[in-house]
């Protein structure tokens, strides 16, 4: 754990949503090349963990926080650091699939790249086939790439949005229960592409999903009222946790 | 058991009376309208000057009129109105100046038409200097249906969820990249409509243009935005108080042009709604 490179380092986060506290005193580590898996109960700052790290925390009004968030060693809450260049580099994928219903899969995937200027028509349609190929959606869309992308099935949505993210060429992906809203077989195919994005790209994804944590996951925190109960190899958290809440949580006793 | 079969008998009744009692003016009147109005309607009463002391002729120089201050009103007010709109919901901070803003915007939707008049007689007429002309008339008519236009606009705005933005925010796009690039496309129907019923409301105001522009008599076209006009609200006000001897015909046809001017308005933004709320899926 000591030797793998750091891809972001939360220190000491603390978060509030008008004025009521959130996440308390995190410190948490996740790794390039690997997938990085937050569980704990409902309501225990999962979301509000990895909506700070790219920032989107503050965009709610009344939203505080506190504390240092490092990407590449470099403190993402410093004065005038660049958000567009931030969420760039960490892309998101929500709970609820989000295609923009009034653009066509091909724009829906094209959407952050066209944000970052001109780009040449060429150069677009490789990024999406590209971001499709990789959200292992290609295939599926590839003769109907005009057609709305609020037509697919849930499942299909949730890629494309994997797709949006991933077209942008971020270098850490955060999944926010991505799977939440997915049918058995919609989310088999998203874990394997977990399995295959971790290649290239530091991924955290939020579960109460405990079985998907661990198939999914290299290494697991568990939170629990605001704070992180445990961090640890996701074997170790499932089969020798060290925190009696968290062995109470893996064994079912509440959450 | 029988009881509540009667109970639910009698609501029904009642909410069928109620209903109807609330329909049968709107009918009558309209049915009246149509009765004496329909057999004026022709060609020529619509695009000829008014003659005989407009006892005859057509209403031409009124359309027009009334057609340049619905294009005028829109000009002005549309723009200020969705940009307004588009900063009190997606930048402003929520603090007692934004909660003020509001407030006086919901006021000033509820201040009568006659103060609008009196307001740009005395700020465009005057003041200015624009004199009565279709220039001072369509501001006014503008700031009137301002307070329109930014309420729906800003309904039809909040109505766009807020997941979108998020999204967009988390691709890196800037806040003014996610209220063009997300946020309208997806409200643009809830404006249209907006936008159409506040302008359809100016169309068939009389107060705000009775000192700002309107003529009562000029039997030529405008050739410019300092000309004084001829508007139907107005015209139908002089034809029905001012003019002795105004055949009934006449005085309902007129009625009628300007009733069905701004019926095929409000038509137009329902079906804008109803189509597009049948597209919607979020
Ligand atoms: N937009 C919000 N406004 C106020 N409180 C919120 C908001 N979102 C979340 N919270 C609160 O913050 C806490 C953590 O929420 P969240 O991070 O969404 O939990 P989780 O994702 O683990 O279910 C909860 O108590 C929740 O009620
Ligand atoms: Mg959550």
């Amino acid at each position: 754990m000591d030797k793998l490179p750091i891809k972001m380092k939360a220190v000491d986060l603390n978060a509030w949503f008008s004025g009521k506290q959130a996440l308390s005193k995190i410190n948490m580590d996740v790794y390039s090349n690997k997938v990085t898996a937050v569980i704990g109960p409902s309501g225990c700052g999962k979301s509000t963990f990895v909506r700070n790290l790219n920032r989107l925390h503050e965009t709610i009004p009344g939203a505080t926080v506190e504390g240092a968030v490092f990407l590449d060693e470099e403190n993402i809450f410093k004065p005038r650091y660049d958000l567009v260049d931030l969420r760039r580099r960490v892309g998101m994928v929500f709970q609820k699939p989000t295609p923009f219903p009034t653009m066509s899969i091909y724009e829906n995937a094209a959407a952050g790249i066209k944000l970052a200027g001109r780009v040449p028509r060429p150069v677009v349609d490789q990024a999406v086939e590209t971001a499709l190929k990789q959200a292992a959606l290609w295939n599926e869309v590839k003769d109907c790439l005009d057609k709305p992308g609020i037509g697919l099935s849930g499942g299909q949505q949730q890629r494309l949005c994997i797709a949006r993210t991933l077209a942008v060429r971020p270098e850490v992906i955060l999944l926010d229960e991505p799977c939440s809203a997915l049918d058995p077989i919609s989310t088999g195919k998203i874990e394997e592409l977990i399995h295959e994005l971790k290649k290239e790209y530091a991924i955290v994804i939020v579960t109460h999903n405990m079985q998907q944590a661990a198939r999914v996951a290299d290494f697991t925190g568990f939170f629990l009222l605001g704070e992180l109960v445990e961090f640890d190899v996701t074997g170790k958290i499932f089969t020798a946790p060290r925190d009696k809440r968290t062995e109470d949580y893996v064994t079912g006793r509440f959450g | 058991m029988i009881d509540s079969k009667l109970k639910e008998k009698a609501a029904f009744a009642i909410l069928l009376a109620a209903t109807i009692i609330v329909i049968a003016p709107v009918a009558l009147i309209l049915a009246i309208i149509l009765i004496n109005g329909l057999p004026a309607l022709s060609f020529e009463f619509l695009f000829s000057i008014p003659r005989d002391g407009m006892r005859g002729g057509g209403i031409f120089p009124a359309l027009v009129g009334t057609f340049y201050l619905i294009v005028g009103t829109a000009l002005f007010a549309i723009p200020f109105g969705i940009l307004a709109a588009i900063y009190l919901n997606e930048y402003a901070q929520r603090n007692r100046l934004t909660r003020a803003i509001e407030l006086a915007i919901i006021n000033l939707s509820g201040v009568p038409s006659i103060v609008y008049g009196l307001f740009g007689l005395s700020l465009f007429v005057e003041f200015l200097g624009f004199g009565a002309s279709i220039l001072a008339g369509s501001l006014t008519l503008a700031i009137m249906t301002l307070p329109v236009i930014i309420t729906a606009t800003r309904e039809a705005l909040s109505a766009v969820p807020r997941s979108f933005r998020e999204v967009s925010f988390s691709l890196g796009a800037s806040r003014w990249q996610t209220v063009r690039g997300v946020v309208l496309p997806n409200a643009i129907p809830g404006i249209l409509t907006g936008t159409i019923l506040g302008l359809s409301r100016a169309a068939g105001e009389t107060a705000p243009i009775l000192f700002t522009v309107a003529a009562f008599y000029l039997p030529k076209l405008p050739t410019s935005v300092y000309d004084q006009a001829m508007a139907l609200p107005y015209h139908i006000y002089v034809l029905s108080t001012q003019v002795p001897n105004v055949s009934v015909k006449v005085q309902y046809g007129t009625v009628l042009v300007l009733v069905g001017m701004i019926f095929i308005l409000n038509i137009v933004a329902s079906y804008i709604r109803s189509y597009f709320r049948k597209k919607k899926t979020w």
